[in-house]
């Protein structure tokens, strides 16, 4: 079993950044703030590792769809122990349209332009919380899925995972090839070493386009507004269960 | 004879052009950045070459996931982090600008100076056994020893197992290293040392000390010669573990040899030179150290900011108040004049260029501002600064 790997990493605002809204309220100020792999990207960028260091896996591509910087995200995969790196390279214009759509058409037709066995994303990117690339990826290429993963294991027949779902943990097995996304404890991701951050260096990075995947970007919706949350306002102290009950249903929560 | 002149003339010069040739590409090299650093960026210090970036940015992630949770507590009980260190050797801290051939990271000062800043902002005790590994255990013995003694005495202590120290003060001298008293007595096959040298860092998990000894007193500093001692070994014992104001989790203690009987083969580099042995390690050593003051000031400064971000006091954050904001503002100044020096020596020193100066600057200036911000912040946090509860205590 030596399965060709490709795991989806995309740069994120720095989850400590205190996020601010842009003054045309049309999205979040990203200039001059600090960037990072999404956490659950880190996630599955160890996961694949982890497989290769168990001899499960035989190579680890990282790929990411975005603009120039992405590369930087990408070098940090590679630091952490990936193989190669390839960005889809978007321009500032295109990013702000790319939505999960989108991306799982670049990440198929990668998969399929690089024979990909197994497919790890991280279950959701932190600045959207979109939650749909890994199945829609999963959709475009008619391969099975497991989502929000905790435990993955490769076995002769195939995958069997283990899904954190509302009502606790569900295993379920699947054949190969596969899209998987990983959940928070899945694994730690490891801390890239100096000589391996040394030897990203020396690693493959190469850029394609949009046409080199054959995918169009067209714009599928349209922001309207962002705004910040509301200030949370008083609570209200009632004096027993009844009335807590009443309170609750004239504020339509029940 | 005029042919002859002349043919002398031209393998003179033939050398001559070979050896000045060899040199520039031995400052090249061995300065493993020097390409990067000659972009103008560098050398505005506005950006880091990406590695040096990543490299921060490992460091940080592991000083707070990993170094930050436990520096209270080792600080308090006077723990060495052997966990933490073990670890650190496996990311390639102990050893930044060892070259990969004996087992270290093959990065340059300037790597270096980044990643004890990074540390020490996690645990200044993590920082200085990292620093003393670095610089004033293995540099010697990088830049003095022989082949074997490199493979003998440095790779083993690359991976955080073990970890060295160095040895050059006394309790009768400090800043006067010249007057060694420690005496070293060639006999066959061996020498003998006998003396108590004091304020050895790392000194009671140390596997191995750089020593220095008096081989010749009658030549005064120049009878001084440098040692590798393995440890533990008959003839040298621990004092007690000092009882420090700070960075505790590091242990500092005296190194007393009676009669400690060594191979003659572990004589570093030859008699005699020992005092610039020193000297030169120190110079490095200072970087080191000023990048563990940059860490502890750069924790001062973060925990001041945050705190005056939340404290309220006349109805806003304490962070408004124009008093604060002059201490703030003085911190950030004088970290980043330090941070800058510190740089600019580490860089010299990869550039193979003399940086005595600047090294003693900008440990001077950044170990100053590690004890003004520090106070600072206890100042920031009011009653809250002088209770162990808040990491400024």
């Amino acid at each position: 079993m030596s399965l060709k790997v490709l795991v989806g990493c995309k740069r994120v605002i720095d989850y400590a950044v205190k996020i601010r809204v842009r003054p045309d309220k049309l999205g979040v100020v990203t200039e001059g703030v600090k960037h990072s792999m999404n956490p659950f990207d880190e996630i599955a960028v160890e996961e694949a590792i982890r497989l290769r260091e168990a001899k499960k896996a035989k190579e680890v591509v990282v790929v990411s769809c975005g603009i120039a910087q992405a590369k930087e995200t990408l070098r940090t995969a590679l630091a952490m122990g990936a193989d190669r790196a390839i960005l889809v390279e978007l321009s500032p214009k295109e990013y702000e349209i790319m939505t999960p759509a989108h991306v799982s058409k670049i990440l198929a037709a990668v998969a399929k332009m690089e024979g990909s066995d197994l497919i790890i994303l991280g279950k959701q990117a932190i600045d959207d919380d979109c939650n749909a690339t890994a199945q829609m990826t999963a959709a475009h290429l008619d391969w099975p899925q497991a989502t929000s993963a905790s435990k993955v294991e490769v076995t002769d027949a195939g995958l069997t995972v283990t899904r954190e779902v509302d009502g606790g943990l569900e295993v379920i097995t699947t054949q190969l090839p596969a899209v998987v996304s990983a959940d928070l404890r899945l694994n730690e991701p490891r801390y890239a070493t100096l000589p391996n951050i040394m030897k990203a260096k020396k690693k493959k990075m190469t850029t394609l386009s949009l046409s080199d995947v054959g995918v169009e970007l067209k714009e599928h919706q349209t922001v309207v507004s962002v705004e910040e949350p509301p200030v949370r306002s008083a609570g209200i102290k009632v004096k027993d269960v009844d009335s807590l009950i009443a309170a609750l249903k004239q504020a339509g929560r029940i | 004879p005029l042919p002859r002149f002349t043919a002398c003339y031209v393998v003179v010069n033939i050398f001559l052009i070979m050896w000045i040739s060899a040199v520039r590409s031995l400052s090249r090299s061995g300065g493993t950045c020097t390409s990067c650093i000659l972009q103008s960026q560098t050398r505005a210090f506005t950006s880091l070459p990406e590695t040096h970036e990543m490299l921060r940015k490992s460091c940080r992630d592991f000083a707070e996931g990993e170094l930050k949770p436990i520096a209270a507590k080792i600080d308090r009980e006077h723990l060495f982090p052997k966990k933490q260190i073990r670890e650190m050797g496996k990311l390639g801290l102990m050893g930044v600008a060892v070259p990969e051939e004996y087992g270290g990271t093959g990065l340059d000062y300037l790597a270096y100076a980044v990643a004890m800043e990074e540390i020490s902002r996690g645990c200044a005790s993590a920082g200085v056994i990292m620093s003393v590994n670095n610089s004033l255990y293995s540099g010697p013995i990088q830049y003095f020893g022989s082949e074997k003694q490199k493979q003998n005495y440095i790779a083993p202590f690359m991976s955080g197992e073990r970890v060295g120290c160095f040895a050059l003060s006394e309790p009768g001298n400090g800043s006067d290293a010249g007057a060694a008293s420690t005496t070293a007595t060639l006999s066959g096959d061996s020498y003998s040392l006998t003396g108590t040298k004091a304020w050895i860092t790392n000194g009671y998990e140390a596997e191995a000390a750089v020593v220095f000894a008096t081989t010749d007193k009658s030549k005064k500093h120049k009878g001084i010669s440098a040692f590798i001692v393995p440890m533990p070994t008959e003839g040298l014992s621990l004092g007690k573990k000092e009882d420090k104001l700070g960075i505790r989790g590091s242990s500092t203690c005296n190194l007393i040899m009676e009669d400690c009987i060594i191979p003659k083969e572990n004589l570093l580099g030859q008699e005699g030179m020992g005092f610039k042995i020193a000297m030169m390690t120190l110079d490095s050593g200072r970087i080191g150290i000023a990048g563990q003051a940059l860490g502890i000031a750069q924790a001062s400064l973060e925990c001041a900011m945050e705190y005056a971000g939340k404290r309220l006091a006349f109805g806003a954050p304490l962070l408004k108040l124009q008093s604060i904001q002059n201490k703030i503002a003085e911190m950030a100044l004088r970290i980043e004049g330090a941070r800058l020096l510190t740089y600019r020596a580490a860089v010299l020193k990869d550039e193979g260029k003399p940086y005595t100066k600047e090294a003693a600057m900008a440990k001077l200036a950044a170990s100053e501002v590690a004890t003004f911000a520090s106070h600072q912040a206890i100042q920031v946090l009011g009653g809250m600064g002088y209770v162990t509860e808040m990491p400024a205590e």
